[in-house]
């Protein structure tokens, strides 16, 4: 076996040493009934490197990846580009086959990386602090309203229907578990508008919401003041580049998904979950936070994970959240890219989706397809004279995923469509994804 | 990781000059427009680095060089399972046909994905010897919980939720076992290890005699985290049963078992699987996790959604589950990381399987043999996958704590292992080598190991002021509580963030 190096004089010195005669012997303790003879699992025979490597291939040719089709399709995973300078990062065996590190003084790369992501997640939601992240962007708003009801002891939480329904359906999950109430606010025209509920721990709304939407953020806030509720936002990182970032409306918590910033798409896994917040709150803060001090016997600074009274591995039952690996390489990736980009390059990609955007509702209203609103980022609802589903089925035997979509999600005719433009769109795709429609819907 | 003293590392924003750009970025040709009339207000600041690509390489470069991983050298962190992770696996995972997939295009044109999550679910119920595998959970923690939330649901569905309310952990316990029972809304009890370091039986009798008819589970991680395996597996797994309480296995040591023995034949009900330990999907410094779980077919109904499985010959992923718990994560998992996993499942194979437990127990045993003059085991029996010794001689001799030798270790150029866990040892010292370090590197750690143990004796400072080579000295982490620095902030000049500086330091 290419993985195990033992040589039969290796396995022959090492039962000497320990004092057995066979590897079995060691497994003693193992009731005899349950053991198992070698090999007879009824699983498929051992491929060696070269037919590995085929049949995995085989199995990727079978999917329709973005290689092939031209992708309209967002929806909380977006198709960036990924600066080749990511990749190569994250592919240093130092950083990819490293353990958490509870082992400062061996892991200073990866917690000054880690410090520098906390540093710009929490400048792009304009928050005071962010987290060292969490599993992905619906486990990070779950925890955050979770976070929530332990900051004001209520047992009920708001959320927005204009959030991604996914994200709602992982919310349901956790709190049901969890004996918390989840209400649904009802939306209008792609809006949240109305915030009735009292006694709520929070409200949850997206920015720029499942629509594309920019939600009145300012409107949120009061409304949390007058209940005394949390206000959570669920944002994409990159519209942050360009929009007044949630902080700066005073959420109280902000989450999101990090995947577009430099991670692939990979079918939706592995993402990485952003989690920012007030400074106040940052005791109550689910998962690690990598911390800046310095030596005990010297002057030189160095980065440690701290709080660590909050965790689960010290805390048991009482910790904050049962959560312990969080999605550190996802949060390489995206440390990487940020930087990569920086500052200028973050607008840039987020405007040019907004022009991308704005072009393809003016090009999709001369053919009679009208969109919502065109007051949206990079994504946009359009209704359609025939089923969404239907016509999403044609436009990818022309090679374009055309959107998501809705009626599966929400009520009223299944004929309404989320699509969306990012920064790799371009005129000539948005011409050609409108032609194809207009020949389809013909 | 350099073994000579580096320059002290800046943040990457002190190396930030306006006007660089570290990417060649893609120009824009559909028309310019008014962004304030579309979006409202937009953003006047925006603080991140600007650097040049070179720069931004060595600055990841150089990080990488004061940070270690399982390809830098051997790293015994016991309850990890730092085995090697297989290059294929990176490359299968890289694929266009697998990394350029969008979670929520047609299923029709996922073919190949489907087979690979289907695969890996099949192979994976023939090696736990569960009814139905899924691989929703994104991490181990994760899985723990969507495990107890499929027993809340059992209950539930049973009219017994309300009255089973207690989840039974022994006090060797992972902490994310208490914790992930209270995420589900239970309350935790804790059950003791007897001297020889199995599950308390007359204690667990008593404990179920009085309040068995509230209990919902028992969380057991077999073998255990004192690296032994439970010999009354069968009888504590029929005890809890007689009481109608279900049993979860903390499957965090299943690389002792792989191929060996099954925890569905032990009487478990579920568990939970790391692929980042048992199943070589890599680390990644503290993550991607990747968790699948393992159960019966009476908990089959309440599986969390999309559920991946056959239907007339064909994978589909089914959405339409009325009892299912729901949703536990936003796709369909980690599913990069199932491919890595696949990929290492099939490198082994139906002939191959068995030994990776096999030879990890044997690197555990051999480790605990050359070392147990100077660091006793805790328990007098073989161990499995990893074995557990404990330094308390020379805390009470000569002052010298579990982990100051640890941070000794790092001296040699060794990843230290794990201490202080399980809590029930003093002094604990846990080694995991796993199957992949050849008897070499076994040898040349536990010299290490006995040279460091005679500097104990000799010379406790060495091991007091450890570690001495790195860049950094022992780092004071109570300092880190106290002054809670979480990120940089510009410096006084910059008149806009003087605010936010007075308000966090």
């Amino acid at each position: 076996m290419p993985y195990i190096p033992h040589t039969e004089a290796d396995v022959a010195e090492m039962l000497a040493v320990i004092g057995v005669s066979s590897i079995d012997d060691l497994f003693c303790e193992v009731p005899e009934n349950l053991r198992l003879a070698p090999g007879s699992l009824d699983i498929p025979n051992a491929l060696d490197e070269p037919k590995l490597y085929a049949h995995l291939l085989d199995l990727a040719s079978k999917n329709v990846d973005l290689s092939k089709v031209t992708c309209f399709l967002g929806a909380g995973i977006y198709d960036r580009y990924i600066p080749a300078s990511v990749g190569a990062v994250i592919s240093r065996g130092e950083f990819l086959t490293a353990y958490t590190p509870y082992q400062p003084e061996a892991s200073q790369g990866y917690l000054q990386a880690i410090y520098e992501f906390q540093t710009m997640v929490a400048e792009l939601y304009g928050c005071d602090i962010a987290n060292a992240s969490m599993y992905d962007g619906a486990t990070s708003m779950a925890e955050a309203a979770i976070m929530s009801t332990s900051l004001n002891k209520r047992q009920k939480v708001v959320v927005s229907e204009a959030v991604h329904p996914h994200y709602r359906q992982v919310l349901d999950t956790y709190c049901w578990s969890m004996d918390i109430e989840v209400v649904t606010q009802k939306s209008s025209n792609g809006l949240t508008t109305e915030f009735t509920e009292e006694e709520a721990a929070c409200y949850i709304v997206q920015y720029p919401n499942f629509f594309g939407s920019i939600e009145d953020l300012a409107a949120v806030r009061a409304a949390c003041d007058k209940n005394g509720s949390a206000m959570i936002v669920v944002s994409d990182p990159v519209a942050c580049a360009l929009l007044k970032p949630p902080g700066h409306f005073g959420a109280d918590i902000v989450v999101g998904e990090g995947q577009p910033m430099g991670v692939p798409m990979g079918l939706g896994g592995p993402g990485v979950g952003l989690f920012a917040c007030k400074k106040d709150l940052i005791r109550f803060i689910p998962g690690r936070i990598v911390g800046k001090t310095k030596e005990v016997h010297g002057d030189k600074p160095g980065y440690v994970m701290t709080l660590r009274t909050r965790e689960q591995d010290i805390r048991r039952e009482k910790a904050t959240s049962n959560i312990c690996t969080n999605e550190a390489l996802m949060a390489l990736a995206n440390t990487v890219y940020m930087i990569a980009l920086g500052k200028n390059g973050m607008r840039s990609i987020a405007e040019n989706s907004v022009r991308n955007a704005q072009y393809m509702i003016s090009e999709l209203d001369k053919i009679g397809i009208g969109a919502m609103t065109n007051k949206v980022f990079c994504e946009f609802v359009v209704t359609l004279p025939k089923d969404a589903e239907w016509v999403c089925g044609a436009m990818l035997d022309k090679g374009i995923l055309a959107g998501l979509p809705l009626g599966k999600y929400y009520e009223g005719p299944p004929n309404t469509l989320l699509v969306c433009t990012t920064e790799l769109r371009t005129k000539n795709q948005i011409d050609t994804y409108v032609s194809a429609l207009k020949e389809v819907l013909a | 990781m350099r073994q000579t003293t580096v320059p002290e590392p800046k943040l990457i924003f002190e190396k930030s000059r306006a006007g660089r750009v570290g990417c060649n970025l893609p120009k824009c040709d559909t028309p310019a427009v008014d962004l304030s009339s579309i979006l409202g207000e937009t953003r006047v600041d925006l603080h991140l680095p600007e650097i040049a690509e070179l720069d931004l390489l060595r600055h990841f470069t150089n990080l990488s060089h004061i940070n270690y991983g399982i390809e830098t050298g051997f790293y015994p962190l016991g309850s990890c399972t730092m085995k090697y992770n297989p290059k294929i696996n990176e490359t299968t995972a890289r694929m266009t046909g697998f990394a350029n997939l969008h979670p929520l295009q047609p299923v029709e044109t996922i073919p190949g994905a489907l087979e690979i999550l289907h695969g890996v679910q099949s192979i994976l119920c023939q090696v736990t010897g569960f009814d139905y595998i899924t691989l929703q959970p994104l991490a181990g923690a994760h899985g723990e919980m969507t495990c107890l939330m499929l027993v809340r649901a059992y209950f539930e569905s049973r009219g017994e939720g309300q009255k089973r309310k207690i989840v039974l952990v022994p006090d060797s316990a992972h902490g994310t076992n208490p914790a992930s029972a209270a995420r589900c809304g239970y309350d935790v009890k804790s059950i003791p290890t007897d001297a020889e370091g199995n599950t308390n039986l007359a204690v667990l009798t008593q404990v179920l005699e009085e309040i068995g008819d509230q209990v919902a589970a028992l969380m057991l991680t077999n073998p255990s985290t004192l690296g032994l395996f439970e010999p009354n597996i069968e009888k504590i797994c029929k005890m809890i049963h007689d009481a109608g309480g279900q049993v979860f296995c903390d499957g965090a040591n299943m690389n002792a078992m792989v191929g060996t023995t099954r925890p569905g034949d032990h009487g478990f009900d579920c568990m939970h699987l790391n692929l980042h330990k048992t199943f070589s999907t890599p680390h990644g410094g503290g993550g991607p996790g990747c968790g699948a779980i393992g159960l019966q077919k009476h908990l089959e109904p309440f599986l969390p959604k999309p559920v991946i499985r056959t239907e007339s010959g064909k994978i589909i992923a089914d959405e339409d589950r009325p009892h299912s718990i729901g949703r536990v994560a936003g796709f369909y998992g980690q599913f990069l990381m199932e491919v890595r996993a696949y990929t290492y499942l099939m490198a082994y194979g139906k002939e191959n399987m068995h030994r990776i437990s096999k030879f990890a127990v044997l690197n555990a045993n051999y480790v605990r043999a050359r070392l147990k003059e100077v660091l006793p085991p805790a328990h007098d029996r073989p161990c499995m996958h990893e074995c557990i010794l404990t330094a308390e001689k020379y805390k009470k001799e000569k002052g010298v704590r579990a982990l100051d030798i640890s941070k000794r270790l790092i001296d040699y150029g060794f990843h230290p292992a794990t201490n202080y866990f399980p809590l029930i040892v003093p002094e604990c010292f846990m080694i995991e080598p796993t199957e992949t370090e050849n008897k070499e590197t076994l040898d040349e750690f536990c010299d290490a190991l006995i040279a460091i143990c005679h500097e104990a004796e000799t010379d406790p400072s060495l091991l007091h002021n450890a570690p001495s080579t790195k860049i950094v000295g022992r780092l004071d982490e109570t300092l880190a509580v106290k002054q809670l620095d979480v990120r940089w902030i510009p410096g006084a000049e910059n008149k806009e963030y003087t605010r936010l500086r007075q308000a966090i330091s």
